[in-house]
């Protein structure tokens, strides 16, 4: 569904994104994950548009997106930090994220509803905590209903109660045929929601394994002492 | 495009800067009007105050503004939404505002007035330096990665404009004095939109003929109708440029 070819960016002279290779399919949770600042962020970023890269493409359904801007109603992305007006109440982000999006189908909100937001519509988004943020966040995300779902550290800052109700989601939209893109830190999450695990280091994908084959190679059943021992033979190697 | 514009109004009108600017070229033009018996001394009076303030809020109130509405673009760019479709939205939006500020606070007054040409004069250079200004603040503001930066060229463009460009002009006139020099005013002058504005309020006011053989020289190529468009479709472009530009550099921007 996507396919990253050969993808650089440098910010002045720091190489961030060295030439990455990297499909996500139908139906499949990837999780991009890495040491910070090795490039996650700049990958998503570029898929969206918001950073334009050096050189190499991205295809969408195999039509490059450099230059496009329609492509962008097939995804949903919750960005890590969420940022938004600080004058607008909920309610009126939400109606205007709808007004904005004319091209949008009957809107999703089951996720909107399952943290109960309409009740907090009258809220300033000034005066919001930062899970409260990333609650309206993921409901946006999900909100048009996107083919695909872009989520840069969704559960960081969310309560355990908030955080299983994402993964509720999550895994929902992927029963769905949903193409997810998660980037996470928190690895007993990543072993429960992803097929596959893209490592990323210093702007290279180190390795693309799915978890089976993580677990296989490594002869661990914990996800996070497998990555570190894989860490580790990378390496040596 | 437009949607983006109506969120953008919806967010200005509640800014309490943009009142109080209002409220302030409101009260010098009708103090002004006050103090002066004559209505057209009350003008020259203006339009020196106008030349000055208008550009500075102007370009600092639209490039604060583009910096404080960053978390929206950010937000509006991860939309299925051209590039250009928001920083025109935004620009559409800053630019009634502002213009809207600029008519109530000083257009009504001359109205009232001195609803002669030349305060439709004033009003109208009035208004084209506002949207030329902020043509200028969105350039700064995508040329620059944070506020204080964007702010600063903002500060430096104005103060170009305003001061140093008109030294710049008296060091070259003195320079050259030997030399006729009264032609090559009219495409100097249209280097400067400031300038541009106040030589077709001071042709109006028919005090030209205190500025010697160029002033003479002005009366005959703005004083005509053909100079009123000349004057508008060089400002036309003062605005489109810059705008331009900010598009071409806005949409190669990583944010």
């Amino acid at each position: 569904m996507i396919e990253v070819k050969a993808l650089t960016k440098n910010f002045g002279k720091l190489r961030v994104l060295k030439g990455v290779n990297i499909s996500f399919h139908k139906g499949e949770v990837v999780s991009v994950i890495g040491p910070n600042g090795s490039g996650k962020t700049t990958l998503i970023k570029s898929i969206l548009g918001m950073v334009i890269p050096d050189s190499g493409e991205i295809l969408l359904d195999g039509k490059s997106i450099n230059g496009q801007w329609k492509y962008r109603s097939k995804i949903g992305y919750m960005p890590q930090i969420g940022r938004y007006p600080d004058n607008m109440k909920i309610g009126q982000v939400f109606s205007m994220m709808r007004d904005l999006r004319t091209d949008a189908t009957a809107p999703d909100e089951s996720v909107l509803n399952s943290y109960k937001l309409p009740s907090l519509f009258d809220k300033t988004m000034r005066t919001l905590s930062g899970g409260t943020r990333q609650k309206v966040s993921a409901a946006l995300a999900f909100l048009f209903n996107p083919d695909i779902l872009i989520l840069d550290e969704p559960t960081a800052g969310l309560d355990p109660l908030a955080s299983e109700i994402l993964k509720q989601h999550i895994l929902e939209a992927k029963s769905q045929g949903k193409c997810i893109l998660i980037t996470s830190h928190i690895m007993s999450e990543v072993d429960e929601l992803a097929d596959r695990i893209v490592y990323m280091m210093d702007g290279e994908v180190a390795f693309d394994k799915t978890i089976k084959q993580i677990k296989e190679e490594t002869g661990e059943e914990r996800l996070g002492r497998a990555i570190a021992n894989l860490m580790k033979t990378e390496h040596h190697a | 495009m437009l949607k983006v514009t109506k969120y953008v109004i919806y967010d200005i009108v509640r800014n309490r800067v943009l009142i109080a600017y209002t409220l302030f070229l409101l009260l010098i033009a009708t103090s002004l009007f006050n103090m002066e018996e004559d209505p057209s001394k009350a003008i020259i009076s203006l339009m020196s105050i106008v030349m000055i303030m208008v550009p500075l809020i102007s370009i600092v109130f639209a490039t604060t503004y583009f910096f404080n509405s960053y978390e929206f673009i950010e937000l509006l760019v991860a939309q299925p939404l051209k590039r250009s479709t928001i920083l025109l939205g935004e620009y559409i939006g800053v630019a009634l505002s502002l213009s809207f500020a600029f008519l109530a606070g000083i257009g009504i007054p001359i109205l009232l007035f001195d609803a002669t040409a030349t305060g439709f004069v004033l009003i109208l250079s009035g208004t084209l330096l506002t949207l030329v200004f902020i043509s200028l603040a969105f350039l700064s503001s995508v040329i620059t990665r944070d506020k204080a930066k964007g702010i600063g060229t903002s500060l430096m463009l104005w103060f170009y404009f305003s001061i140093i460009y008109d030294a710049l002009i008296l060091m070259l006139l003195f320079t050259f004095s030997d030399y006729p020099l009264e032609q090559a005013m009219i495409p100097i002058a249209s280097l400067n939109p400031i300038d541009l504005g106040r030589i077709v309020i001071m042709l109006k006011l028919d005090i030209s003929a205190l500025m010697g053989y160029t002033g003479a020289l002005f009366k005959n190529f703005f004083g005509n109708a053909m100079g009123i468009f000349y004057t508008c479709g060089i400002m036309f472009i003062w605005i489109i440029v810059p705008l331009l530009c900010s598009i071409k550099v806005f949409n190669g921007k990583n944010l």
